[in-house]
């Protein structure tokens, strides 16, 4: 009815504003250009200021020699290796210290979830104090805390402390065995994936003989020994291509083995720990998500409770749990430039930091960092969305 | 909400390109106080007294030059900057100029567009290690944790210097000299690593200074010096005479008691040059007749600054060494006031 009278309307200028729909579209253009002009004027402000401040631009400067050295570098690095290689050394720090704390927050925030509906009011109030410090006191705060935490409580190196044969824990950091590979040790990577790709294959099969038959094998063990067996065995038949270096302590510091850094270790923790306490939160709130007669209904069934949590319970909860989920993870990732106050090198203190500051280039530097966050952060976000979407009630 | 943080964020664009454009000197005379950026703590060097006012020796050459503008050492105001912030700070006209033990360097000068207009303290890069450690060469270093401040030329000559030795360290990166103290003395580092002025201050404020030893190895030609933007020569002749006429001041016998009553009696002719009793060289910079009287009247010539607050008689006890006049062995020398 309305679209004939429309249709049958003369065209006037004026209709553009008076049209509640046609008005709003050009609000919205005006809005989009006015803030387009907006962008373009600080851009070219930037530009023009720089120049008159006779500032070069240009991103020559990551070939140039670095000159500065870096403490934990997980690829070659010295101080005569080129500032875009600096640049990577951060990346790869950046992604260790994410990587290191997702997992840790991950376990930490589920354990934590669990515990808090735990019939048991002791263990259910000490999880409530957990999640309420830590997420009530500044995360900076508590990167400096367990900084602290190490550097004064730990002995020096020539006192350090011997838990166990060839780990050494100082204030210098943590020194452990790490294996020394050789070129052979790529047969044992692949028999690694080999068995992960079995594992697959072997719960496809699985399931098809559950479908047909009922019958029903144990997956997720058969899986777990087939994913640990077999590169074991490969490691055997390839002559033990790897052995074990034993940190030692000679003149000031430990050398062999691998020393984890103490800004390492307070940068993880403190991320790990913040981090899981929000993560407990959505997976109580996640969990809680799911009605009681779920369970009911399962039980009546005749679902064992161990069965009843991973086939019922779970699959609906991690529905609610994931989408927050991302971005938990999300704000680990950009928490992690906080290292700079304790000093580990990630990608903000190598690049925009000693570079940015040694070669001034300000805008190029900080452009990197900016690239690389949003990168990592896309990457992450567009994992978690794929999984998110295979978990996510499929509705007919 | 989003519409005002935008206009917020292009007035502050505009006020940029302006500072960076028009004349400092009116610029400063305009607001009434010298925006001035120092170092975020040096023990004498610059630090805050128990009234929560900027002082030391860093400070005293920002006060110099408001007492040489406006007649008064107090219209200051002190912009704490980290060795990360300090160039950007200055080349952005958030400060008019930076009096931060700061090294005079080609890329500095040439890169960052900045302009040193001299040397108030020639330094170089020394160690300073626990005395328990028993080291007493920096060549026995090898394997050694190092506590470094990140963003200056220090970081660079402690790289150089242990490569060319053909030492392994481990870098301690650390943002601050107060981070780095107590990371030092917490041990997370063997050896604390800055210009020998900055270590024999650290040392002056620990608990017992005497367990720690300066190694005698002195690494690198640090001069330090305050600095302006490219750009503007008025500016930069401005703070450079207000330095060099601090040590010319010292060379005449001029000081902050005597400097009003040489300005009536003396009769050698530098004397009432630099007092401005004869001529008109304060017209020249911009300034007034009489400002090097303002400023060493109110702050005191180099040798006054120098005792004032690191010198023999301070806790900081350092010699003048490098820093003496060049009439009294040390290199010392300014261009003459004529």
């Amino acid at each position: 009815m309305t679209a004939i009278d429309i249709n049958q309307a003369p065209f006037k200028v004026s209709n553009l504003w008076t049209d509640q729909k046609s008005r709003g579209l050009l609000i919205q253009i005006v809005a989009l250009i006015l803030l387009l002009l907006f962008i373009a004027y600080i851009a070219n402000n930037t530009i023009n200021n720089l120049k008159l401040l006779g500032v070069e631009t240009g991103y020559g400067f990551l070939g140039e020699p670095s000159n500065y050295d870096i403490n934990q570098r997980p690829i070659e690095y010295d101080s005569r290796s080129s500032h875009g290689r600096a640049a990577v050394v951060g990346i790869l720090n950046t992604l260790i210290v994410a990587g290191c704390g997702i997992v840790l927050a991950t376990l930490l925030g589920f354990v934590a979830g669990v515990l808090r509906l735990s019939g048991n009011w002791l263990i259910s109030r000490l999880v409530y104090c957990y999640v309420e410090f830590t997420r009530n006191v500044p995360l900076l705060l508590q990167i400096l805390l367990w900084h602290g935490i190490i550097v004064h409580s730990l002995p020096l190196p020539r006192q350090a402390l011997q838990p166990a044969e060839g780990i050494f824990l100082s204030n210098r950091g943590f020194a452990i065995p790490w294996p020394h590979f050789e070129p052979a040790f790529w047969a044992v990577v692949v028999g690694f994936f080999a068995a992960i790709a079995g594992a697959v294959w072997f719960r496809g099969y699985a399931k098809n003989v559950q479908a047909e038959t009922g019958k029903i094998y144990p997956v997720v063990s058969i899986s777990l020994a087939l994913i640990v067996l077999a590169p074991v065995v490969v490691f055997f038949l390839a002559g033990q291509p790897a052995t074990l270096d034993w940190p030692a302590l000679t003149g000031f510091n430990f050398s062999g083995g691998l020393t984890v850094k103490p800004e390492f270790i307070a940068l993880w923790f403190a991320l790990s720990v913040y981090t899981a306490a929000f993560i407990s939160e959505i997976v109580r709130s996640g969990i809680m998500a799911v009605s009681h007669g779920q369970t009911e209904a399962a039980y009546a069934l005749g679902l064992r409770p161990n069965w009843t949590m991973r086939l019922v319970i779970l699959p609906q909860a991690l529905r609610v749990i994931i989408p927050p989920l991302i971005s938990q993870y999300l704000n680990l990732t950009k928490n992690s430039s906080l290292a700079i106050a304790v000093g580990y090198m990630d990608i903000v203190a190598t690049i925009g930091g000693i570079s940015l500051n040694q070669t001034g280039r300000a805008l190029e530097c900080m452009s990197i960092v900016l690239a690389i966050y949003l990168t990592i952060s896309l990457s992450i976000s567009s994992v978690m969305n794929w999984y998110n979407k295979r978990v996510a009630l499929v509705e007919r | 909400m989003k519409f005002t943080k935008v206009l917020l964020a292009a007035a502050a664009a505009t006020t940029l390109s302006t500072a960076a454009m028009a004349g400092t000197l009116d610029d400063v005379r305009k607001k009434g106080f010298l925006q001035c950026g120092v170092s975020t703590g040096v023990a004498g060097f610059a630090f805050t007294d128990d009234q929560g006012n900027w002082q030391g020796f860093d400070p005293a050459v920002c006060q110099a030059v408001a007492a040489a503008i406006f007649g008064d050492k107090s219209k200051v105001k002190y912009t704490p900057t980290t060795g990360k912030t300090r160039f950007e700070a200055l080349k952005s006209g958030e400060i008019d100029m930076l009096a931060r033990n700061t090294t005079w360097t080609f890329s500095r000068d040439a890169d960052l567009k900045l302009t040193f207009v001299g040397v108030n303290y020639y330094d170089g890069q020394g160690f300073m290690v626990p005395k328990a450690l028993g080291v007493s060469s920096a060549k026995e270093l090898d394997g050694a944790s190092v506590c470094i401040q990140t963003g200056t030329t220090t970081e660079l000559n402690l790289a150089d210097y242990f490569r060319s030795n053909n030492m392994k360290y481990e870098p301690v990166p650390i943002e601050t000299n107060a981070e780095a103290r107590q990371n030092y003395l917490a041990g997370r580092c063997d050896v604390y690593t800055t210009d020998a002025s900055g270590l024999a201050a650290t040392r002056a404020t620990f608990e017992k200074p005497s367990d720690h030893v300066l190694l005698p190895e002195i690494i690198s030609k640090e001069p330090l010096g305050p600095l302006v933007r490219h750009g503007d020569d008025q500016w930069a002749d401005v703070v450079r005479w207000v330095l060099n006429v601090m040590i010319i001041a010292e060379e005449l016998g001029i000081n902050s008691k005597n400097a009003e009553q040489l300005s009536k009696t003396s009769e050698n002719p530098e004397v009432k040059r630099i007092l401005g009793t004869e001529g008109n060289y304060g017209e020249m910079v911009g300034l007034r007749k009489d400002w090097a009287l303002r400023s060493i009247g109110q702050v005191g010539n180099y040798a006054e600054v120098f005792e004032r607050f690191i010198g023999t008689n301070t806790p900081i006890g350092l010699e003048r060494g490098l820093n003496a006049l060049w009439t009294d062995g040390g290199i010392l020398y300014a261009p003459p006031y004529r």
